[in-house]
């Protein structure tokens, strides 16, 4: 099916080999320079750059970026104080730092934990202030890109060891264990996600004691952390399967314990053949964090809900703001799905 | 290890087990009670009674006519037929779709290769959620009004009234369909044909479009999966590239789609959750208007878990079927 020959000559003869071949080019050609011109007027020839919402509506037929130009900081962070949002900027650089300095199969050492833990105590700090002459501000200002790549972040680090637990437990000797792991996965992963957020913000609240509200930041991340979890730990089982027994059976003989076989010689194999199935589930939380919207929580798509829902200047102007977020989201799913690929390669190198 | 200490190890694994199913179970009543306490301090009644109530608010749209004064049950009844009734035809347009542009991907032709992937990379890393909310902002504000509709196709039209289709109707009344009614436009709008309407569209288009791009990768690994010899082999019978496409290798093909394809349907049903965000009156936004007129959260959460683990099980159980089907039978 796949064609071997690559290239400029290969193309050549795909392009015009036959006379169907070159009907199909030419009307794909025309298509394409149809939908590019048209997007080219649009999105460059007749779009309005400037911050000028006179200019915006005056304007026929042409995007109005102008809107990004305006708004482009609620958009990022939400309803952050204005003088203060140098640091959400600087917590996503810090947390988007260690994320891909993690991306790089060299630095995967002992001492990448810690450092994880400095930067999201770095990140909290930043965000939530109160100390180092730092102004408070409540999670319920927090918006925008931090709080997007935060939940995500945040939730995959702490749904990742109950997943391992929840694997284990799976393939446990133990049938209860086995039974109640394999349950709460099945479970889990039958129910949409925005049901899992309900229940956080609206059933998570009746089971603290009274006077002491948690915070619905808090509260939806549990949710999502919940929901991670469920999906991360069949990845997790399907590494664990695909480690040959023999392999346990061997180290067993050689004297090792039920747990030092599975922590030091099961474990890590099965973690490095997943990586790949990881990374995906890593791009799905990603858009997944887009849900807590429905909520009340505004992340980067709730926050151009209130940057634009709120103001009648600018928001005949919604679409453009949502092709900017659709951008972002773009660039940052993308680019990881991307390395997903570069690191399945660079991974098989070794075992093959 | 010797006899006596392995049997003191069953006798310990069991113990542990019965204390963890009676800690699982003990927490599971202490919330419940907990809960019901804080329910009942805050004067919420709990309990599923309030299903033979009237509901006090009507569902706009649907194969089930239902207004305020019916009661809440029949109100769940038609939020899952509409679920349905959305889940449904997305998965069809999204299987059609995904194939076709699945096919594409591996085509012997540059520019339609470019074209199908970038459909597929664009559409798999923005979240549904922001695809669906474009649309319907889309649907509402650049569409013309229903006086003015515009015709994509003989009598297909398009507003942001809504899509106006032709469908089967009876022309003597009776229950089965004798002919197609098409929709006309008239000088009020477009009338005749089925009228479906823009939350309809939006949440159909939005998921078949999005789904699509996942059942076009699920159909390319299923379509490289098939070996190279097979091609040639119906080369070398003189089939052409159109059947070799559908006598030997979509039907191989299918033995690697199949099980990725369920778990796509699956996912596509869970995600027809997110129609609420748009105003679509399906199984949650039902609960969400619920909940918000009576606060009966753990109630109505409950009814939408039961009925996504009952529609999951259904469609798995389909698919099992459809699967052993199209297994390899015999040797291996």
């Amino acid at each position: 099916m796949k064609n071997a020959a690559q290239g400029p000559i290969a193309w050549r003869s795909e392009l015009w080999g036959s006379p169907l071949r070159a009907l199909a080019t030419v009307l794909l050609l025309a298509l394409l320079a149809w939908g590019g011109f048209h997007a080219l007027e649009w999105g460059v020839l007749n779009a309005v750059f400037r911050p000028d919402a006179e200019a915006c509506r005056a304007m026929q037929h042409g995007a109005c970026w102008g809107v990004v130009a305006e708004k482009w900081r609620p958009m990022l962070f939400g309803r952050f104080p204005y003088e203060e949002q140098w640091r959400p900027a600087i917590a996503v650089v810090v947390l988007s730092a260690v994320t891909v300095l993690s991306a790089w199969p060299r630095s995967w050492r002992w001492w990448l934990v810690p450092l994880w833990i400095v930067a999201l105590l770095l990140f909290v700090l930043l965000m939530l202030g109160g100390v180092a002459g730092l102004v408070h501000v409540p999670t319920s200002r927090w918006g925008g890109l931090p709080l997007t790549i935060g939940l995500a972040v945040v939730g995959l680090a702490l749904a990742f060891p109950l997943a391992l637990l929840l694997a284990l437990g799976r393939r446990s000797g133990w049938p209860v264990v086995r039974t109640l792991s394999a349950s709460y996965i099945e479970l889990v992963r039958g129910v949409p996600l925005i049901s899992v957020l309900f229940m956080a913000s609206f059933l998570l609240p009746l089971l603290w004691p009274a006077g002491w509200q948690p915070d619905v930041l808090v509260r939806v991340l549990a949710g999502l952390t919940l929901f991670v979890a469920a999906y991360l730990a069949e990845i997790i089982r399907g590494g664990l399967q695909a480690v040959p027994r023999g392999q346990t059976e061997v180290a067993m003989a050689l004297g090792f314990g039920r747990w030092p076989v599975q922590r030091d010689i099961v474990l890590p194999q099965a973690l490095r053949l997943v990586v790949p199935a990881l990374t995906n589930s890593v791009v799905g939380t990603l858009k997944d964090t887009s849900l807590v919207t429905v909520v009340g929580l505004f992340e980067l798509t709730g926050a151009l809900g209130l940057a634009l829902g709120g103001d009648p200047t600018w928001r005949p102007f919604y679409l453009e703001g949502y092709l900017f977020i659709a951008a972002v989201y773009w660039v940052l799913c993308f680019g990881l799905s991307r390395y997903s690929v570069w690191l399945e390669r660079r991974l098989g190198e070794g075992t093959r | 290890m010797s006899r006596q200490a392995s049997r003191r190890g069953a006798w310990l694994a069991w113990i542990v087990q019965a204390l963890l199913v009676l800690a699982v179970l003990a927490g599971a009543v202490w919330v419940m009670n907990h809960a019901l306490e804080v329910l009942r301090s805050r004067g919420v009644r709990s309990g599923f009674d309030f299903l033979t109530e009237p509901a006090g608010f009507s569902i706009s749209e649907g194969w089930l006519d239902f207004d305020a004064s019916q009661p809440f049950w029949r109100a769940f009844l038609a939020g899952l037929i509409n679920t349905v009734r959305a889940a449904v035809p997305a998965a069809v347009f999204a299987i059609v779709l995904g194939t076709l542009i699945g096919i594409g991907r591996l085509a012997p032709h540059v520019l339609l290769r470019g074209i199908c992937t970038a459909y597929v990379e664009v559409l798999r890393n923005v979240p549904l959620l922001v695809q669906l909310l474009m649309l319907a902002f889309a649907m509402a504000n650049l569409l013309p009004d229903p006086t003015e509709p515009v015709r994509l196709l003989p009598g297909v039209w398009l507003s942001n009234g809504g899509l106006s289709v032709p469908w089967p109707a009876s022309g003597d009344g009776g229950w089965w369909p004798t002919h197609f009614e098409w929709p006309e436009k008239g000088d009020f709008g477009v009338s005749g044909g089925a009228a479906l309407s823009p939350e309809y569209v939006t949440i159909v288009a939005g998921l078949s479009f999005y789904s699509a791009a996942f059942v076009a990768e699920i159909v390319r690994a299923g379509i490289l999966s098939v070996s190279q010899g097979q091609v040639l082999a119906g080369q070398a019978l003189g089939l052409t590239p159109g059947q070799q496409l559908r006598i030997v290798i979509l039907p191989q093909a299918l033995r690697v789609i199949v099980p990725s394809l369920t778990n796509q349907l699956l996912s596509l049903t869970k995600n027809s959750s997110l129609a609420v965000a748009v105003g679509y009156p399906e199984l949650v936004s039902v609960a969400n208007t619920t909940i918000g007129s009576n606060g009966r959260a753990f109630e109505c959460i409950a009814i939408i878990m039961a009925v996504y683990l009952l529609l999951s099980l259904l469609i798995s159980f389909g698919m099992n079927r459809y699967n052993a089907r199209v297994a390899l039978r015999g040797w291996q």
